[in-house]
């Protein structure tokens, strides 16, 4: 019973490692970079729904509302005001950018909202479910954690694969030239898809912080390198991959938690990500071209 | 329809296109011909809006285009048909095709897709394919399928023999003669010189950045220093 206990936890884990994946990997796809400042969008989706909560007195539903609604704001205007300025630059230097921008939210966050962590308390206050005559208990978070990430990726998929504008972000991310010679606004593209990352970063901040409830500005940064995990685990690039890598690694976490070691858990997730990648470079569903002449 | 004047272009310090000017009427087949790094593609991409002109002008329909971000000068009814075919591989043929008809509306692009597949029925057969899974051939007809999904008034075509079998490459130029014939204007970039002028109007020589001589495509088929260079002899 303990088993499934934590596999149940693992996966509710791993659905936010994979929301957040989604959107290193969205982002990694189209613009070719690896936005290190994602992770920090997390922590302000956390501040400001709490801010919406606690000290405004709104409802949870508007208050994750609100939190969507501000880093999707700032995922676009970080964007606009830090990246797009260096689309031609190399890589290198957008990616110094990254950490600078991450900084910077982690000590925007330490000015408003001191270094003092902030107790948070979850929005899904039902009861949590009991199962098997009280044998396996499901605390509400972990369902409301798990229902969201099937939610969230099923839609997502969904807009990738069959809106105009989910296949327009996969013309840019394949060939970005050949998807200009198609009409396609490269920049209003690589805007879009820095408004949903961050949109998801936000619900990942809010599921977070009912989980695991104190708030600090760096609260962000460890998910964020777990998740960013999770998509080079995946395959980085791949939407399927960041949802797979994602879960695997939140398993993978909470499995060697219980069963090997609480210490060596961090540990354990990262030498299976060596392994992947020893066995696999691009990761567990990284692309192949299939290119034929 | 389309006026190049005076345009030159630099990769860095390299200048690879050196005061070229050229003009394309309405439905006439252009076609600019020259050796392996003469520079024809790169006007094409300058057109394209794709690399930036430093000087010249670059006029489409009597309105300038230099400087326009090139999603947009496909919206004005200049597409290109880029060189190595540029399809989406990991996209389906038909995800591709609708791609190309992405600036119209979608009824539009609907007509579009029905008048892609009359063309190409092999497409029509393939459309839920993966690009990446097919010949080289259907490679092709899938580009332009989609360069044609805009229904663009000027359709510029860069090297579509390339890496073709003879018998595909005879195909090629038979679909773009018939394309200019339902009145689509084509400017066309091609290192194999005698197809591109058995089918063209006009056509421009092109040396190291320069172009050297300029006629009607059947004057050049008979000329000497032309048929010595590029048409073997």
């Amino acid at each position: 019973m303990d088993f499934i206990a934590y596999l149940i936890s693992g996966i509710s884990l791993g659905s936010v490692y994979a929301i957040i994946a989604l959107g290193y990997t969205m982002v990694y796809g189209i613009a070719k970079m690896l936005n290190f400042a994602h992770g920090d969008v997390i922590m302000i989706g956390g501040y400001v729904s709490f801010v919406a909560t606690a000290n405004l007195d709104l409802p949870p539903a508007v208050s994750i509302m609100i939190a969507v609604a501000v880093c999707t704001t700032l995922g676009i205007v970080i964007e606009k005001l830090a990246y797009k300025p260096l689309r031609a630059a190399p890589s290198l230097a957008v990616l110094i950018t990254a950490i600078g921008v991450s900084y910077f939210l982690q000590n925007a966050a330490l000015l408003i909202w001191s270094s003092n962590p902030k107790s948070y308390t979850s929005l899904f206050k039902f009861e949590p479910l009991k199962l098997l005559d009280g044998e396996l208990t499901i605390a509400s978070v972990t369902i409301v954690t798990v229902i969201t990430g099937v939610i969230v990726m099923t839609t997502l998929s969904l807009i990738i694969n069959k809106t105009k504008i989910g296949k327009a972000m996969r013309a840019v991310s394949e060939d970005k030239d050949a998807a200009q010679l198609m009409g396609i606004g490269v920049n209003k593209t690589i805007t879009i898809t820095f408004a949903i990352g961050s949109g998801l970063a936000a619900i990942a901040g809010v599921l977070l912080a009912s989980a695991y409830p104190i708030l600090t500005p760096t609260m962000g940064a460890m998910p964020g390198i777990k998740a960013f995990t999770a998509a080079v685990f995946g395959g980085i690039g791949s939407i399927p991959g960041a949802m797979l890598g994602g879960i695997l690694l939140g398993v993978i976490e909470i499995l060697g938690r219980a069963y090997i070691s609480t210490q060596l858990s961090d540990a354990i997730v990262f030498s299976v990500l060596i392994i992947v990648l020893l066995v696999k470079p691009t990761g567990l569903l990284g692309k192949k071209i299939s290119e034929k002449v | 329809m389309l006026k190049v004047n005076d345009i030159n272009v630099y990769y860095g310090s390299i200048h690879a296109v050196k005061g070229i000017s050229f003009d394309v009427n309405k439905g006439e087949i252009v076609t600019l011909i020259g050796a392996n790094g003469a520079g024809k593609s790169t006007i094409l991409n300058s057109v394209a809006g794709l690399l930036k002109t430093r000087t010249g002008s670059i006029e489409f329909e009597g309105q300038s285009i230099l400087g326009t971000a090139p999603h947009l000068i496909v919206s004005k009814g200049l597409a290109m048909c880029p060189e190595g075919r540029r399809i989406f591989l990991q996209m389906s043929v038909e995800e591709n095709l609708e791609m190309g008809g992405y600036t119209r509306k979608n009824q539009e692009a609907e007509q579009s897709l029905i008048n892609v597949y009359d063309r190409f029925p092999r497409l029509k057969e393939r459309r839920k394919q993966q690009a990446g899974t097919l010949s080289g051939g259907e490679q092709q007809m899938l580009a332009i399928g989609r360069a044609l999904m805009s229904r663009p008034s000027l359709l510029m075509l860069d090297e579509p023999s390339m890496g073709l079998a003879p018998i595909l490459v005879d195909q090629i130029f038979a679909i773009i003669k018939e394309l200019n014939e339902s009145g689509t204007t084509i400017l066309l970039v091609e290192q194999n010189a005698r197809m591109a002028l058995s089918v063209a109007d006009r056509g421009y020589v092109l040396e190291t950045g320069r172009i050297v001589s300029s006629a009607s495509a059947s004057v050049l088929l008979n000329d000497d220093a032309v048929r010595k260079a590029y048409l073997g002899g």
